[in-house]
């Protein structure tokens, strides 16, 4: 009885944990689309900060992924 | 992290999500990350030969017949083989100019070497029935941890105590530099840590999608009237992420060997 609650609120933090990827799609939403908003201005510009556009929508996603993390850790290794 | 703990925990949970009411799914979608022995079914020791290591040696010989035996011919005009590995060359060489800088070269075979593992292990882990090597946060770790040693011991090699000032940011006001220094400290500490969790991260959500639908895929076979409906839908499915993976599978090794350069610039000049 125990240890199903215990389980129970692990699966319940694990949906939860998930919520924090919608963050990081916003994150990374906004990156690409204010990339492509100062791309479509200054078109000769863009192609020389595809690099930074990267790193960028790295740094936004990485924190997604943490959440993914917990989740997973949540599922098999509590 | 504990593999084959997890492993064993999510084979309990694939079999009991299979249980006795109808419709589960088919195997369990961490299933394929499971770290299993090539002979026999013992225990994985510290040198057991298991799948990992196959994919890892395949992912080896693939980056040594490309830009080895590709180039070994040296064509002025060159061939198909050789175009893609003076390509790889080039992109790379080209990464770390522009983004560490020219005094970084003298690492460029290290980083050229780090791109060219990774872009292969998660190519490779896309062939069906293959195992993804750099799904395992162990071998992305080590492949961090590597970065983060070579940065922190060139850039005190290079600037001895100096190299500190990476984490005194001088264009701040005064009173709020100490602050600063406490969160530049720790971001870099966390560094590794968000560095191997990414590739890591992004190569195993995206497998275990592709397995999720493929659980669903055989749906026809269990109920026809729900399957007729499932079953194309899933197959659609499994086709656009897969086409997004091999994206995904490039992008993620760009960003690793990009985000290398950046911390290897941060060593060679670490002034603000």
């Amino acid at each position: 009885m125990e240890g199903d609650i215990v389980q129970m609120g692990a699966y319940i933090g694990a949906g939860l944990a998930c919520m924090g990827m919608g963050g990081a799609a916003m994150g990374v939403g906004n990156v690409a689309g204010n990339f492509l908003a100062g791309a479509l201005r200054n078109p000769s510009a863009a192609g020389g900060q595809t690099a930074t556009l990267f790193i960028g929508i790295a740094f936004a996603e990485a924190l997604g992924i943490f959440s993914f993390l917990v989740a997973l850790l949540l599922m098999f290794a509590v | 992290m504990r593999p084959a703990g997890a492993a064993t925990k999510g084979r309990r949970m694939a079999t009991e999500a299979q249980g006795s009411e109808g419709g589960g799914l088919v195997f369990h979608p961490m299933d394929q990350f499971m770290v299993k022995p090539l002979f026999g079914d013992g225990a994985v020791g510290m040198f057991t030969l298991t799948n990992v290591t196959l994919w890892m040696v395949l992912a080896v010989a693939a980056t040594f017949a490309l830009l080895v035996l590709g180039t070994s011919k040296r064509e002025i005009v060159p061939g198909r083989t050789q175009s893609i590995a003076e390509l790889a060359y080039d992109f790379i060489r080209k990464m770390v100019e522009d983004v560490a800088g020219k005094d970084a070269l003298p690492f460029f075979p290290y980083i050229m070497t780090l791109f060219m593992f990774i872009v292969f292990a998660n190519f490779l882990g896309l062939l069906p029935m293959a195992f993804t090597t750099t799904s395992h946060i162990a071998v992305t770790a080590v492949l961090a941890m590597l970065v983060f040693v070579t940065v922190t011991v060139v850039g005190f090699v290079r600037h001895g105590a100096g190299f500190l000032s990476l984490f005194w940011v001088s264009s701040a006001p005064l009173p709020l530099r100490p602050v600063l220094a406490l969160i530049e400290v720790i971001s870099y500490f966390v560094r590794p840590v968000s560095h191997s969790i990414r590739l890591a991260g992004n190569m195993m959500a995206g497998h275990a999608v592709v397995k999720v639908f493929a659980a669903f895929a055989p749906m026809i076979a269990l109920s026809v009237g729900v399957g007729i409906l499932v079953t194309p839908l899933s197959i659609l499915a499994i086709t656009a992420i897969y086409a997004l993976e091999v994206l995904v599978a490039f992008i993620q090794a760009y960003v690793f060997t990009i985000l290398t350069c950046v911390y290897l610039r941060d060593a060679l000049h670490p002034h603000h």
